[in-house]
């Protein structure tokens, strides 16, 4: 099985560590060269430097026969092009795409495109955190 | 007509005077905060602050009524191909014209389905080729929609095509040679057209022939 992981900052490198360790065939691309180190020094897998909106840099990173691509740059709408562009040129059906504006994650969730929003799960986290404190309302005592 | 504008820069500030000179009801949205002031003092209200692929400024500039048409303008092509889909996809705007600021996201907003795109670098591009025809083909007008090119070549002492009739020409299939234009005036082309050194033809043609078709006329 083989991805491609576009975006390799925190997020991206970290997916692609943690796939290749599940014995996926990673290619990483990142517009910075330094990008490589947060990949480690045991890193196996490809890594191609340049911008995810660049074809020929999706072609180099072995898009055409990959099962799937992780879309994490830091522009959320950087990310909704490149993740809709990998689907519709490449027909690769598992796409995922990090946006962090909630809105804008539904709204392109709807057309089809495999978002994941890290703001929507930390609302959702820190409410459930909030609940399981159980916290009780105070009873009145008249002098606050 | 309702007019959403995308960008406060040059493009989009001066397209909104234009539309307020034409007596069209426009909002112009730009998310610098040091341009915005600048915009807002020529502008008055119809100048708005934001960043307009959020969806709630879209909303608030009135996305939701929708407008007759949108506007893309800003300097980030993604943000353009966003604007555009939200207006069209999410709240059926009728038309959304999307800046292309990199001929080569270009492909982009095609595959994805935004028809209408202006690139100025592209439209530079096409006056150079025109001013200097490296090629041996200009290309005068592209219905990329339509899939329709027309485009005009310059026949020489040595192009395989002088001398001879329009109808005994080889050209590819999905092309034809639609007039020739000498000594300043243009004739239809007909099957007995003789074509002539110095001649220059219009042909139209499906994209992707380009080649072919030069091969054809100038070798």
């Amino acid at each position: 099985m083989k991805a491609v992981v576009i975006g390799c900052g925190r997020v991206g490198s970290a997916v692609a560590i943690q796939l290749a360790s599940d014995g996926w065939d990673v290619t990483a691309v990142d517009e910075a060269e330094h990008a490589l180190a947060r990949l480690g020094g045991g890193w196996r897998g490809g890594f191609v430097v340049g911008h995810g909106m660049d074809i020929e840099i999706l072609d180099r990173a072995g898009l055409a026969d990959a099962d799937a691509a992780i879309v994490a740059t830091d522009g959320d709408n950087t990310n909704i092009v490149i993740g809709q562009v990998v689907q519709k040129r490449y027909g690769i059906d598992c796409v995922v795409v990090r946006v962090l504006d909630p809105l804008r994650a539904d709204f392109y969730a709807k057309r089809g495109l495999r978002t994941i929003c890290p703001t929507q799960t930390a609302i959702s986290f820190l409410l459930e955190a909030v609940r399981a404190c159980d916290v009780r309302p105070r009873e009145a005592t008249g002098a606050s | 007509m309702y007019v959403v504008v995308a960008g406060g820069g040059k493009v989009g500030a001066n397209i909104t005077r234009s539309l307020l000179d034409m007596g069209h009801e426009v909002t112009l949205v730009e998310q610098r905060r040091d341009k915005i002031e600048q915009l807002e003092a020529e502008f008055g209200h119809v100048a708005m602050l934001g960043d307009a692929t959020e969806i709630t400024v879209l909303e608030r500039a009135g996305i939701a009524r929708p407008p007759d048409l949108v506007l893309a303008v800003t300097g980030d092509d993604e943000d353009n191909l966003i604007i555009s889909q939200i207006a069209k996809e999410g709240y059926g705007v009728p038309k959304a014209i999307a800046r292309v600021n990199d001929p080569r996201n270009q492909q982009h907003f095609d595959l994805l389905g935004i028809t209408q795109t202006v690139c100025a670098t592209s439209g530079i591009l096409g006056l150079v080729e025109h001013e200097v025809p490296e090629h041996g083909l200009v290309r005068l007008l592209e219905l990329r929609r339509e899939g329709l090119e027309v485009v005009e070549v310059q026949i020489t002492g040595d192009s395989p095509a002088a001398g001879k009739r329009v109808a005994g020409l080889s050209l590819p299939d999905g092309s034809r040679l639609v007039a020739v234009m000498r000594r300043g005036t243009a004739e239809i082309a007909t099957g007995e057209t003789v074509v002539r050194p110095g001649d220059q033809v219009v042909a139209i043609l499906k994209p992707g022939l380009e080649d072919r078709l030069r091969k054809a006329l100038v070798g």
